[in-house]
């Protein structure tokens, strides 16, 4: 006769797979809860043993001289500028023509569309030095500008909107037509709202995209006046390596807002990624 | 103005855009890496030479190139399979039924992902410091001696892995938990009358629905482990002893240090000519494993 298992037995698979869970979320976001408590600490204090955790009288001190010695402020104002323009940038461009691609055959579209494909196969960085040597000849080295221009249209961008648009029924367009809309009236005031979910994930995509990136920026700034958020950062950690408290203040004027647009976007952020691997 | 005539004006700022700013300048980096652009074309542009293919040549003549190709495969190589399979585990933890509050645990998985990697990447370096790093600590307490992270030509390669594990498996993590949602319950079913155990519905279930998706997550990480460059940036500027001095990071250095363009083109064709093998040996062999 088989006897039940005990409660605590059947328990196991669940505390298991549970406890696997949380192991692996801490691992996550340890670094992230350990930069904050660094940078409330007085100067020095994480340069102990044990390591400690949490800090001891804590302080905005290491915030106050990050704004005060290293123009943080007016990095956060450059990278929040890029980030906003380039969000901006990215809709005025790419969504007008994914709605093309899905919804107004016009000759070759088709073709054009898979050639734009096929060069999702070519890195970025290829064009990375041609791309510098023509920013230098137009003049837009070191300028916002030469930031932007590179990010303005994106074969992903106009893939995603494409994918969304070809789920705008015809019918709908077509009802716009017979009323004697012009394509540009329905572009305004029948796309557009039926894509309003796409474009937050573009636009979200977009300013994440702009905030975080770190080699063309690093290749086209030279003034100290431009620089954004990573650069500055990532200069200030060769001159304050030692002063860990003030670095992670500075690791957490850079994380935070991305973190925070993320977090209360993840729904589109993460359906903009499902899309976007769906491609193969 | 008929619909056709729109689609081409509605396409035409994008198309123009990417010409100028994506297609123009990669056909004209191909025609860079066949010249001498260096300093002193930059300032005349009458000192540009046409060498042919010499910068390849040379390239290939350069120990620091087999270096660098040596670092970016060992660090494909370690920090490809390493992250899938963490990306793989969590989803299929997260997927499981006995997960209670999935959808946090999800979130803070994924964080990772959206984080700017420089700044992460200062964190890193203060976790996996020799003295008073938390990673020594930890290890510490477990009898294992103190390691140089980053210090260390061994150690900093693998550092630098684990660090880029951390930061991207949440990213596969969420297309693979999508991929098993999307697996039928009917198949589980069947499995499970036909006497099948987790295990075995694990490997003849959950595994074979998921080939396509491991092939494209495959495809997608190799190319984006290929280009590592911002985390020995940051981390170790390519040292200690040229360790995690990787292609990408040569072509940096080479290019936007010493101005040697035209060779750091060289250098990123040489990339991207090994990236588009590589993704035809990955699909080639994908093919011939699900023919069999």
């Amino acid at each position: 006769m088989r006897r039940a298992p005990s409660p605590l037995l059947a328990l196991l698979p669940m505390l298991l797979v549970n406890g696997a869970l949380l192991t692996c979320a801490l691992a996550s976001v340890f670094p992230l809860l350990w930069m904050l408590s660094v940078s409330l600490m007085p100067p020095g204090q994480a340069s102990h043993l044990p390591p400690p955790l949490l800090p001891h009288g804590a302080t905005l001190d290491n915030y106050r001289q990050l704004f005060a010695l290293s123009g943080m402020g007016r990095s956060l104002f450059n990278s929040s500028l890029l980030a906003a323009l380039c969000t901006l940038g990215s809709l005025c461009f790419n969504v007008s023509a994914g709605y093309a691609f899905a919804k107004l055959r016009f000759r070759g579209s088709q073709r054009l569309f898979a050639a734009l494909l096929g060069a999702l196969v070519i890195p970025g960085q290829v064009a990375l030095i041609p791309l510098f040597l023509l920013l230098n000849a137009l003049g837009l080295v070191d300028t916002y500008a030469g930031v932007l221009l590179p990010s303005l249209a994106g074969v992903f961008g106009i893939f995603l909107v494409r994918q969304y648009a070809l789920s705008i029924p015809d019918e709908l367009l077509e009802a716009a037509r017979m009323d004697g809309a012009n394509e540009f009236r329905i572009f305004f005031s029948v796309v557009l709202p039926a894509l309003r979910p796409i474009l937050v994930t573009l636009g979200l995509f977009s300013f994440l995209g702009s905030w975080n990136d770190f080699l063309w920026p690093l290749i086209v700034l030279e003034r100290d006046e431009l620089r954004t958020l990573p650069l500055a950062l990532a200069s200030l950690s060769r001159e304050h390596v030692q002063d860990r408290e003030l670095m992670m203040a500075g690791s957490v004027v850079t994380l935070l807002p991305a973190l925070i647009v993320f977090l209360s976007l993840q729904r589109h952020y993460l359906a903009g990624l499902l899309a976007g691997s769906i491609k193969g | 103005m008929n619909a056709a005539r729109a689609g081409w004006i509605f396409v035409t700022p994008a198309l123009l855009a990417l010409s100028v700013f994506f297609l123009l300048p990669v056909l004209g980096g191909f025609v860079l890496s066949l010249t001498d652009f260096d300093l002193y074309t930059l300032a005349d542009v009458h000192n540009l030479r046409f060498v042919g293919l010499r910068n390849y040549v040379r390239l290939l003549e350069t120990p620091l190139f087999w270096r660098a190709l040596a670092n970016t495969v060992f660090f494909v190589v370690a920090g490809v399979p390493t992250s899938i399979a963490v990306s793989l585990a969590t989803a299929l933890l997260l997927h499981s039924r006995l997960a209670r509050w999935s959808k946090v645990f999800r979130t803070a998985l994924f964080a990772p992902v959206v984080t700017t990697l420089v700044a992460v990447a200062v964190i890193w370096m203060y976790l996996l410091h020799t003295r008073y790093g938390f990673v020594n600590y930890a290890l510490g307490l477990l009898g294992v001696p103190r390691i140089d992270w980053l210090g260390d030509p061994h150690f900093a390669m693998p550092a630098i892995a684990l660090f880029a594990v951390w930061k991207n498996f949440g990213y596969n993590m969420v297309i693979f938990l999508a991929a098993l949602q999307a697996i039928p319950e009917d198949l589980y079913e069947a499995a499970r009358i036909d006497g099948a155990t987790p295990a075995q519905q694990l490997r003849f279930v959950t595994l074979p629905a998921l080939a396509p998706t491991l092939l494209l997550v495959s495809l997608l990480t190799v190319a984006g482990y290929f280009q590592l460059f911002a985390e020995p940036y940051v981390m170790t500027q390519g040292g200690p002893l040229q360790s995690t001095t990787s292609v990408l990071y040569l072509m940096y250095e080479d290019g936007f240090q010493s101005w040697n363009l035209g060779s750091a083109s060289a250098v990123a064709f040489v990339l991207f000519f090994l990236l588009f093998l590589l993704t035809r040996l990955q699909v080639a062999l994908a093919r011939r494993w699900s023919a069999a």
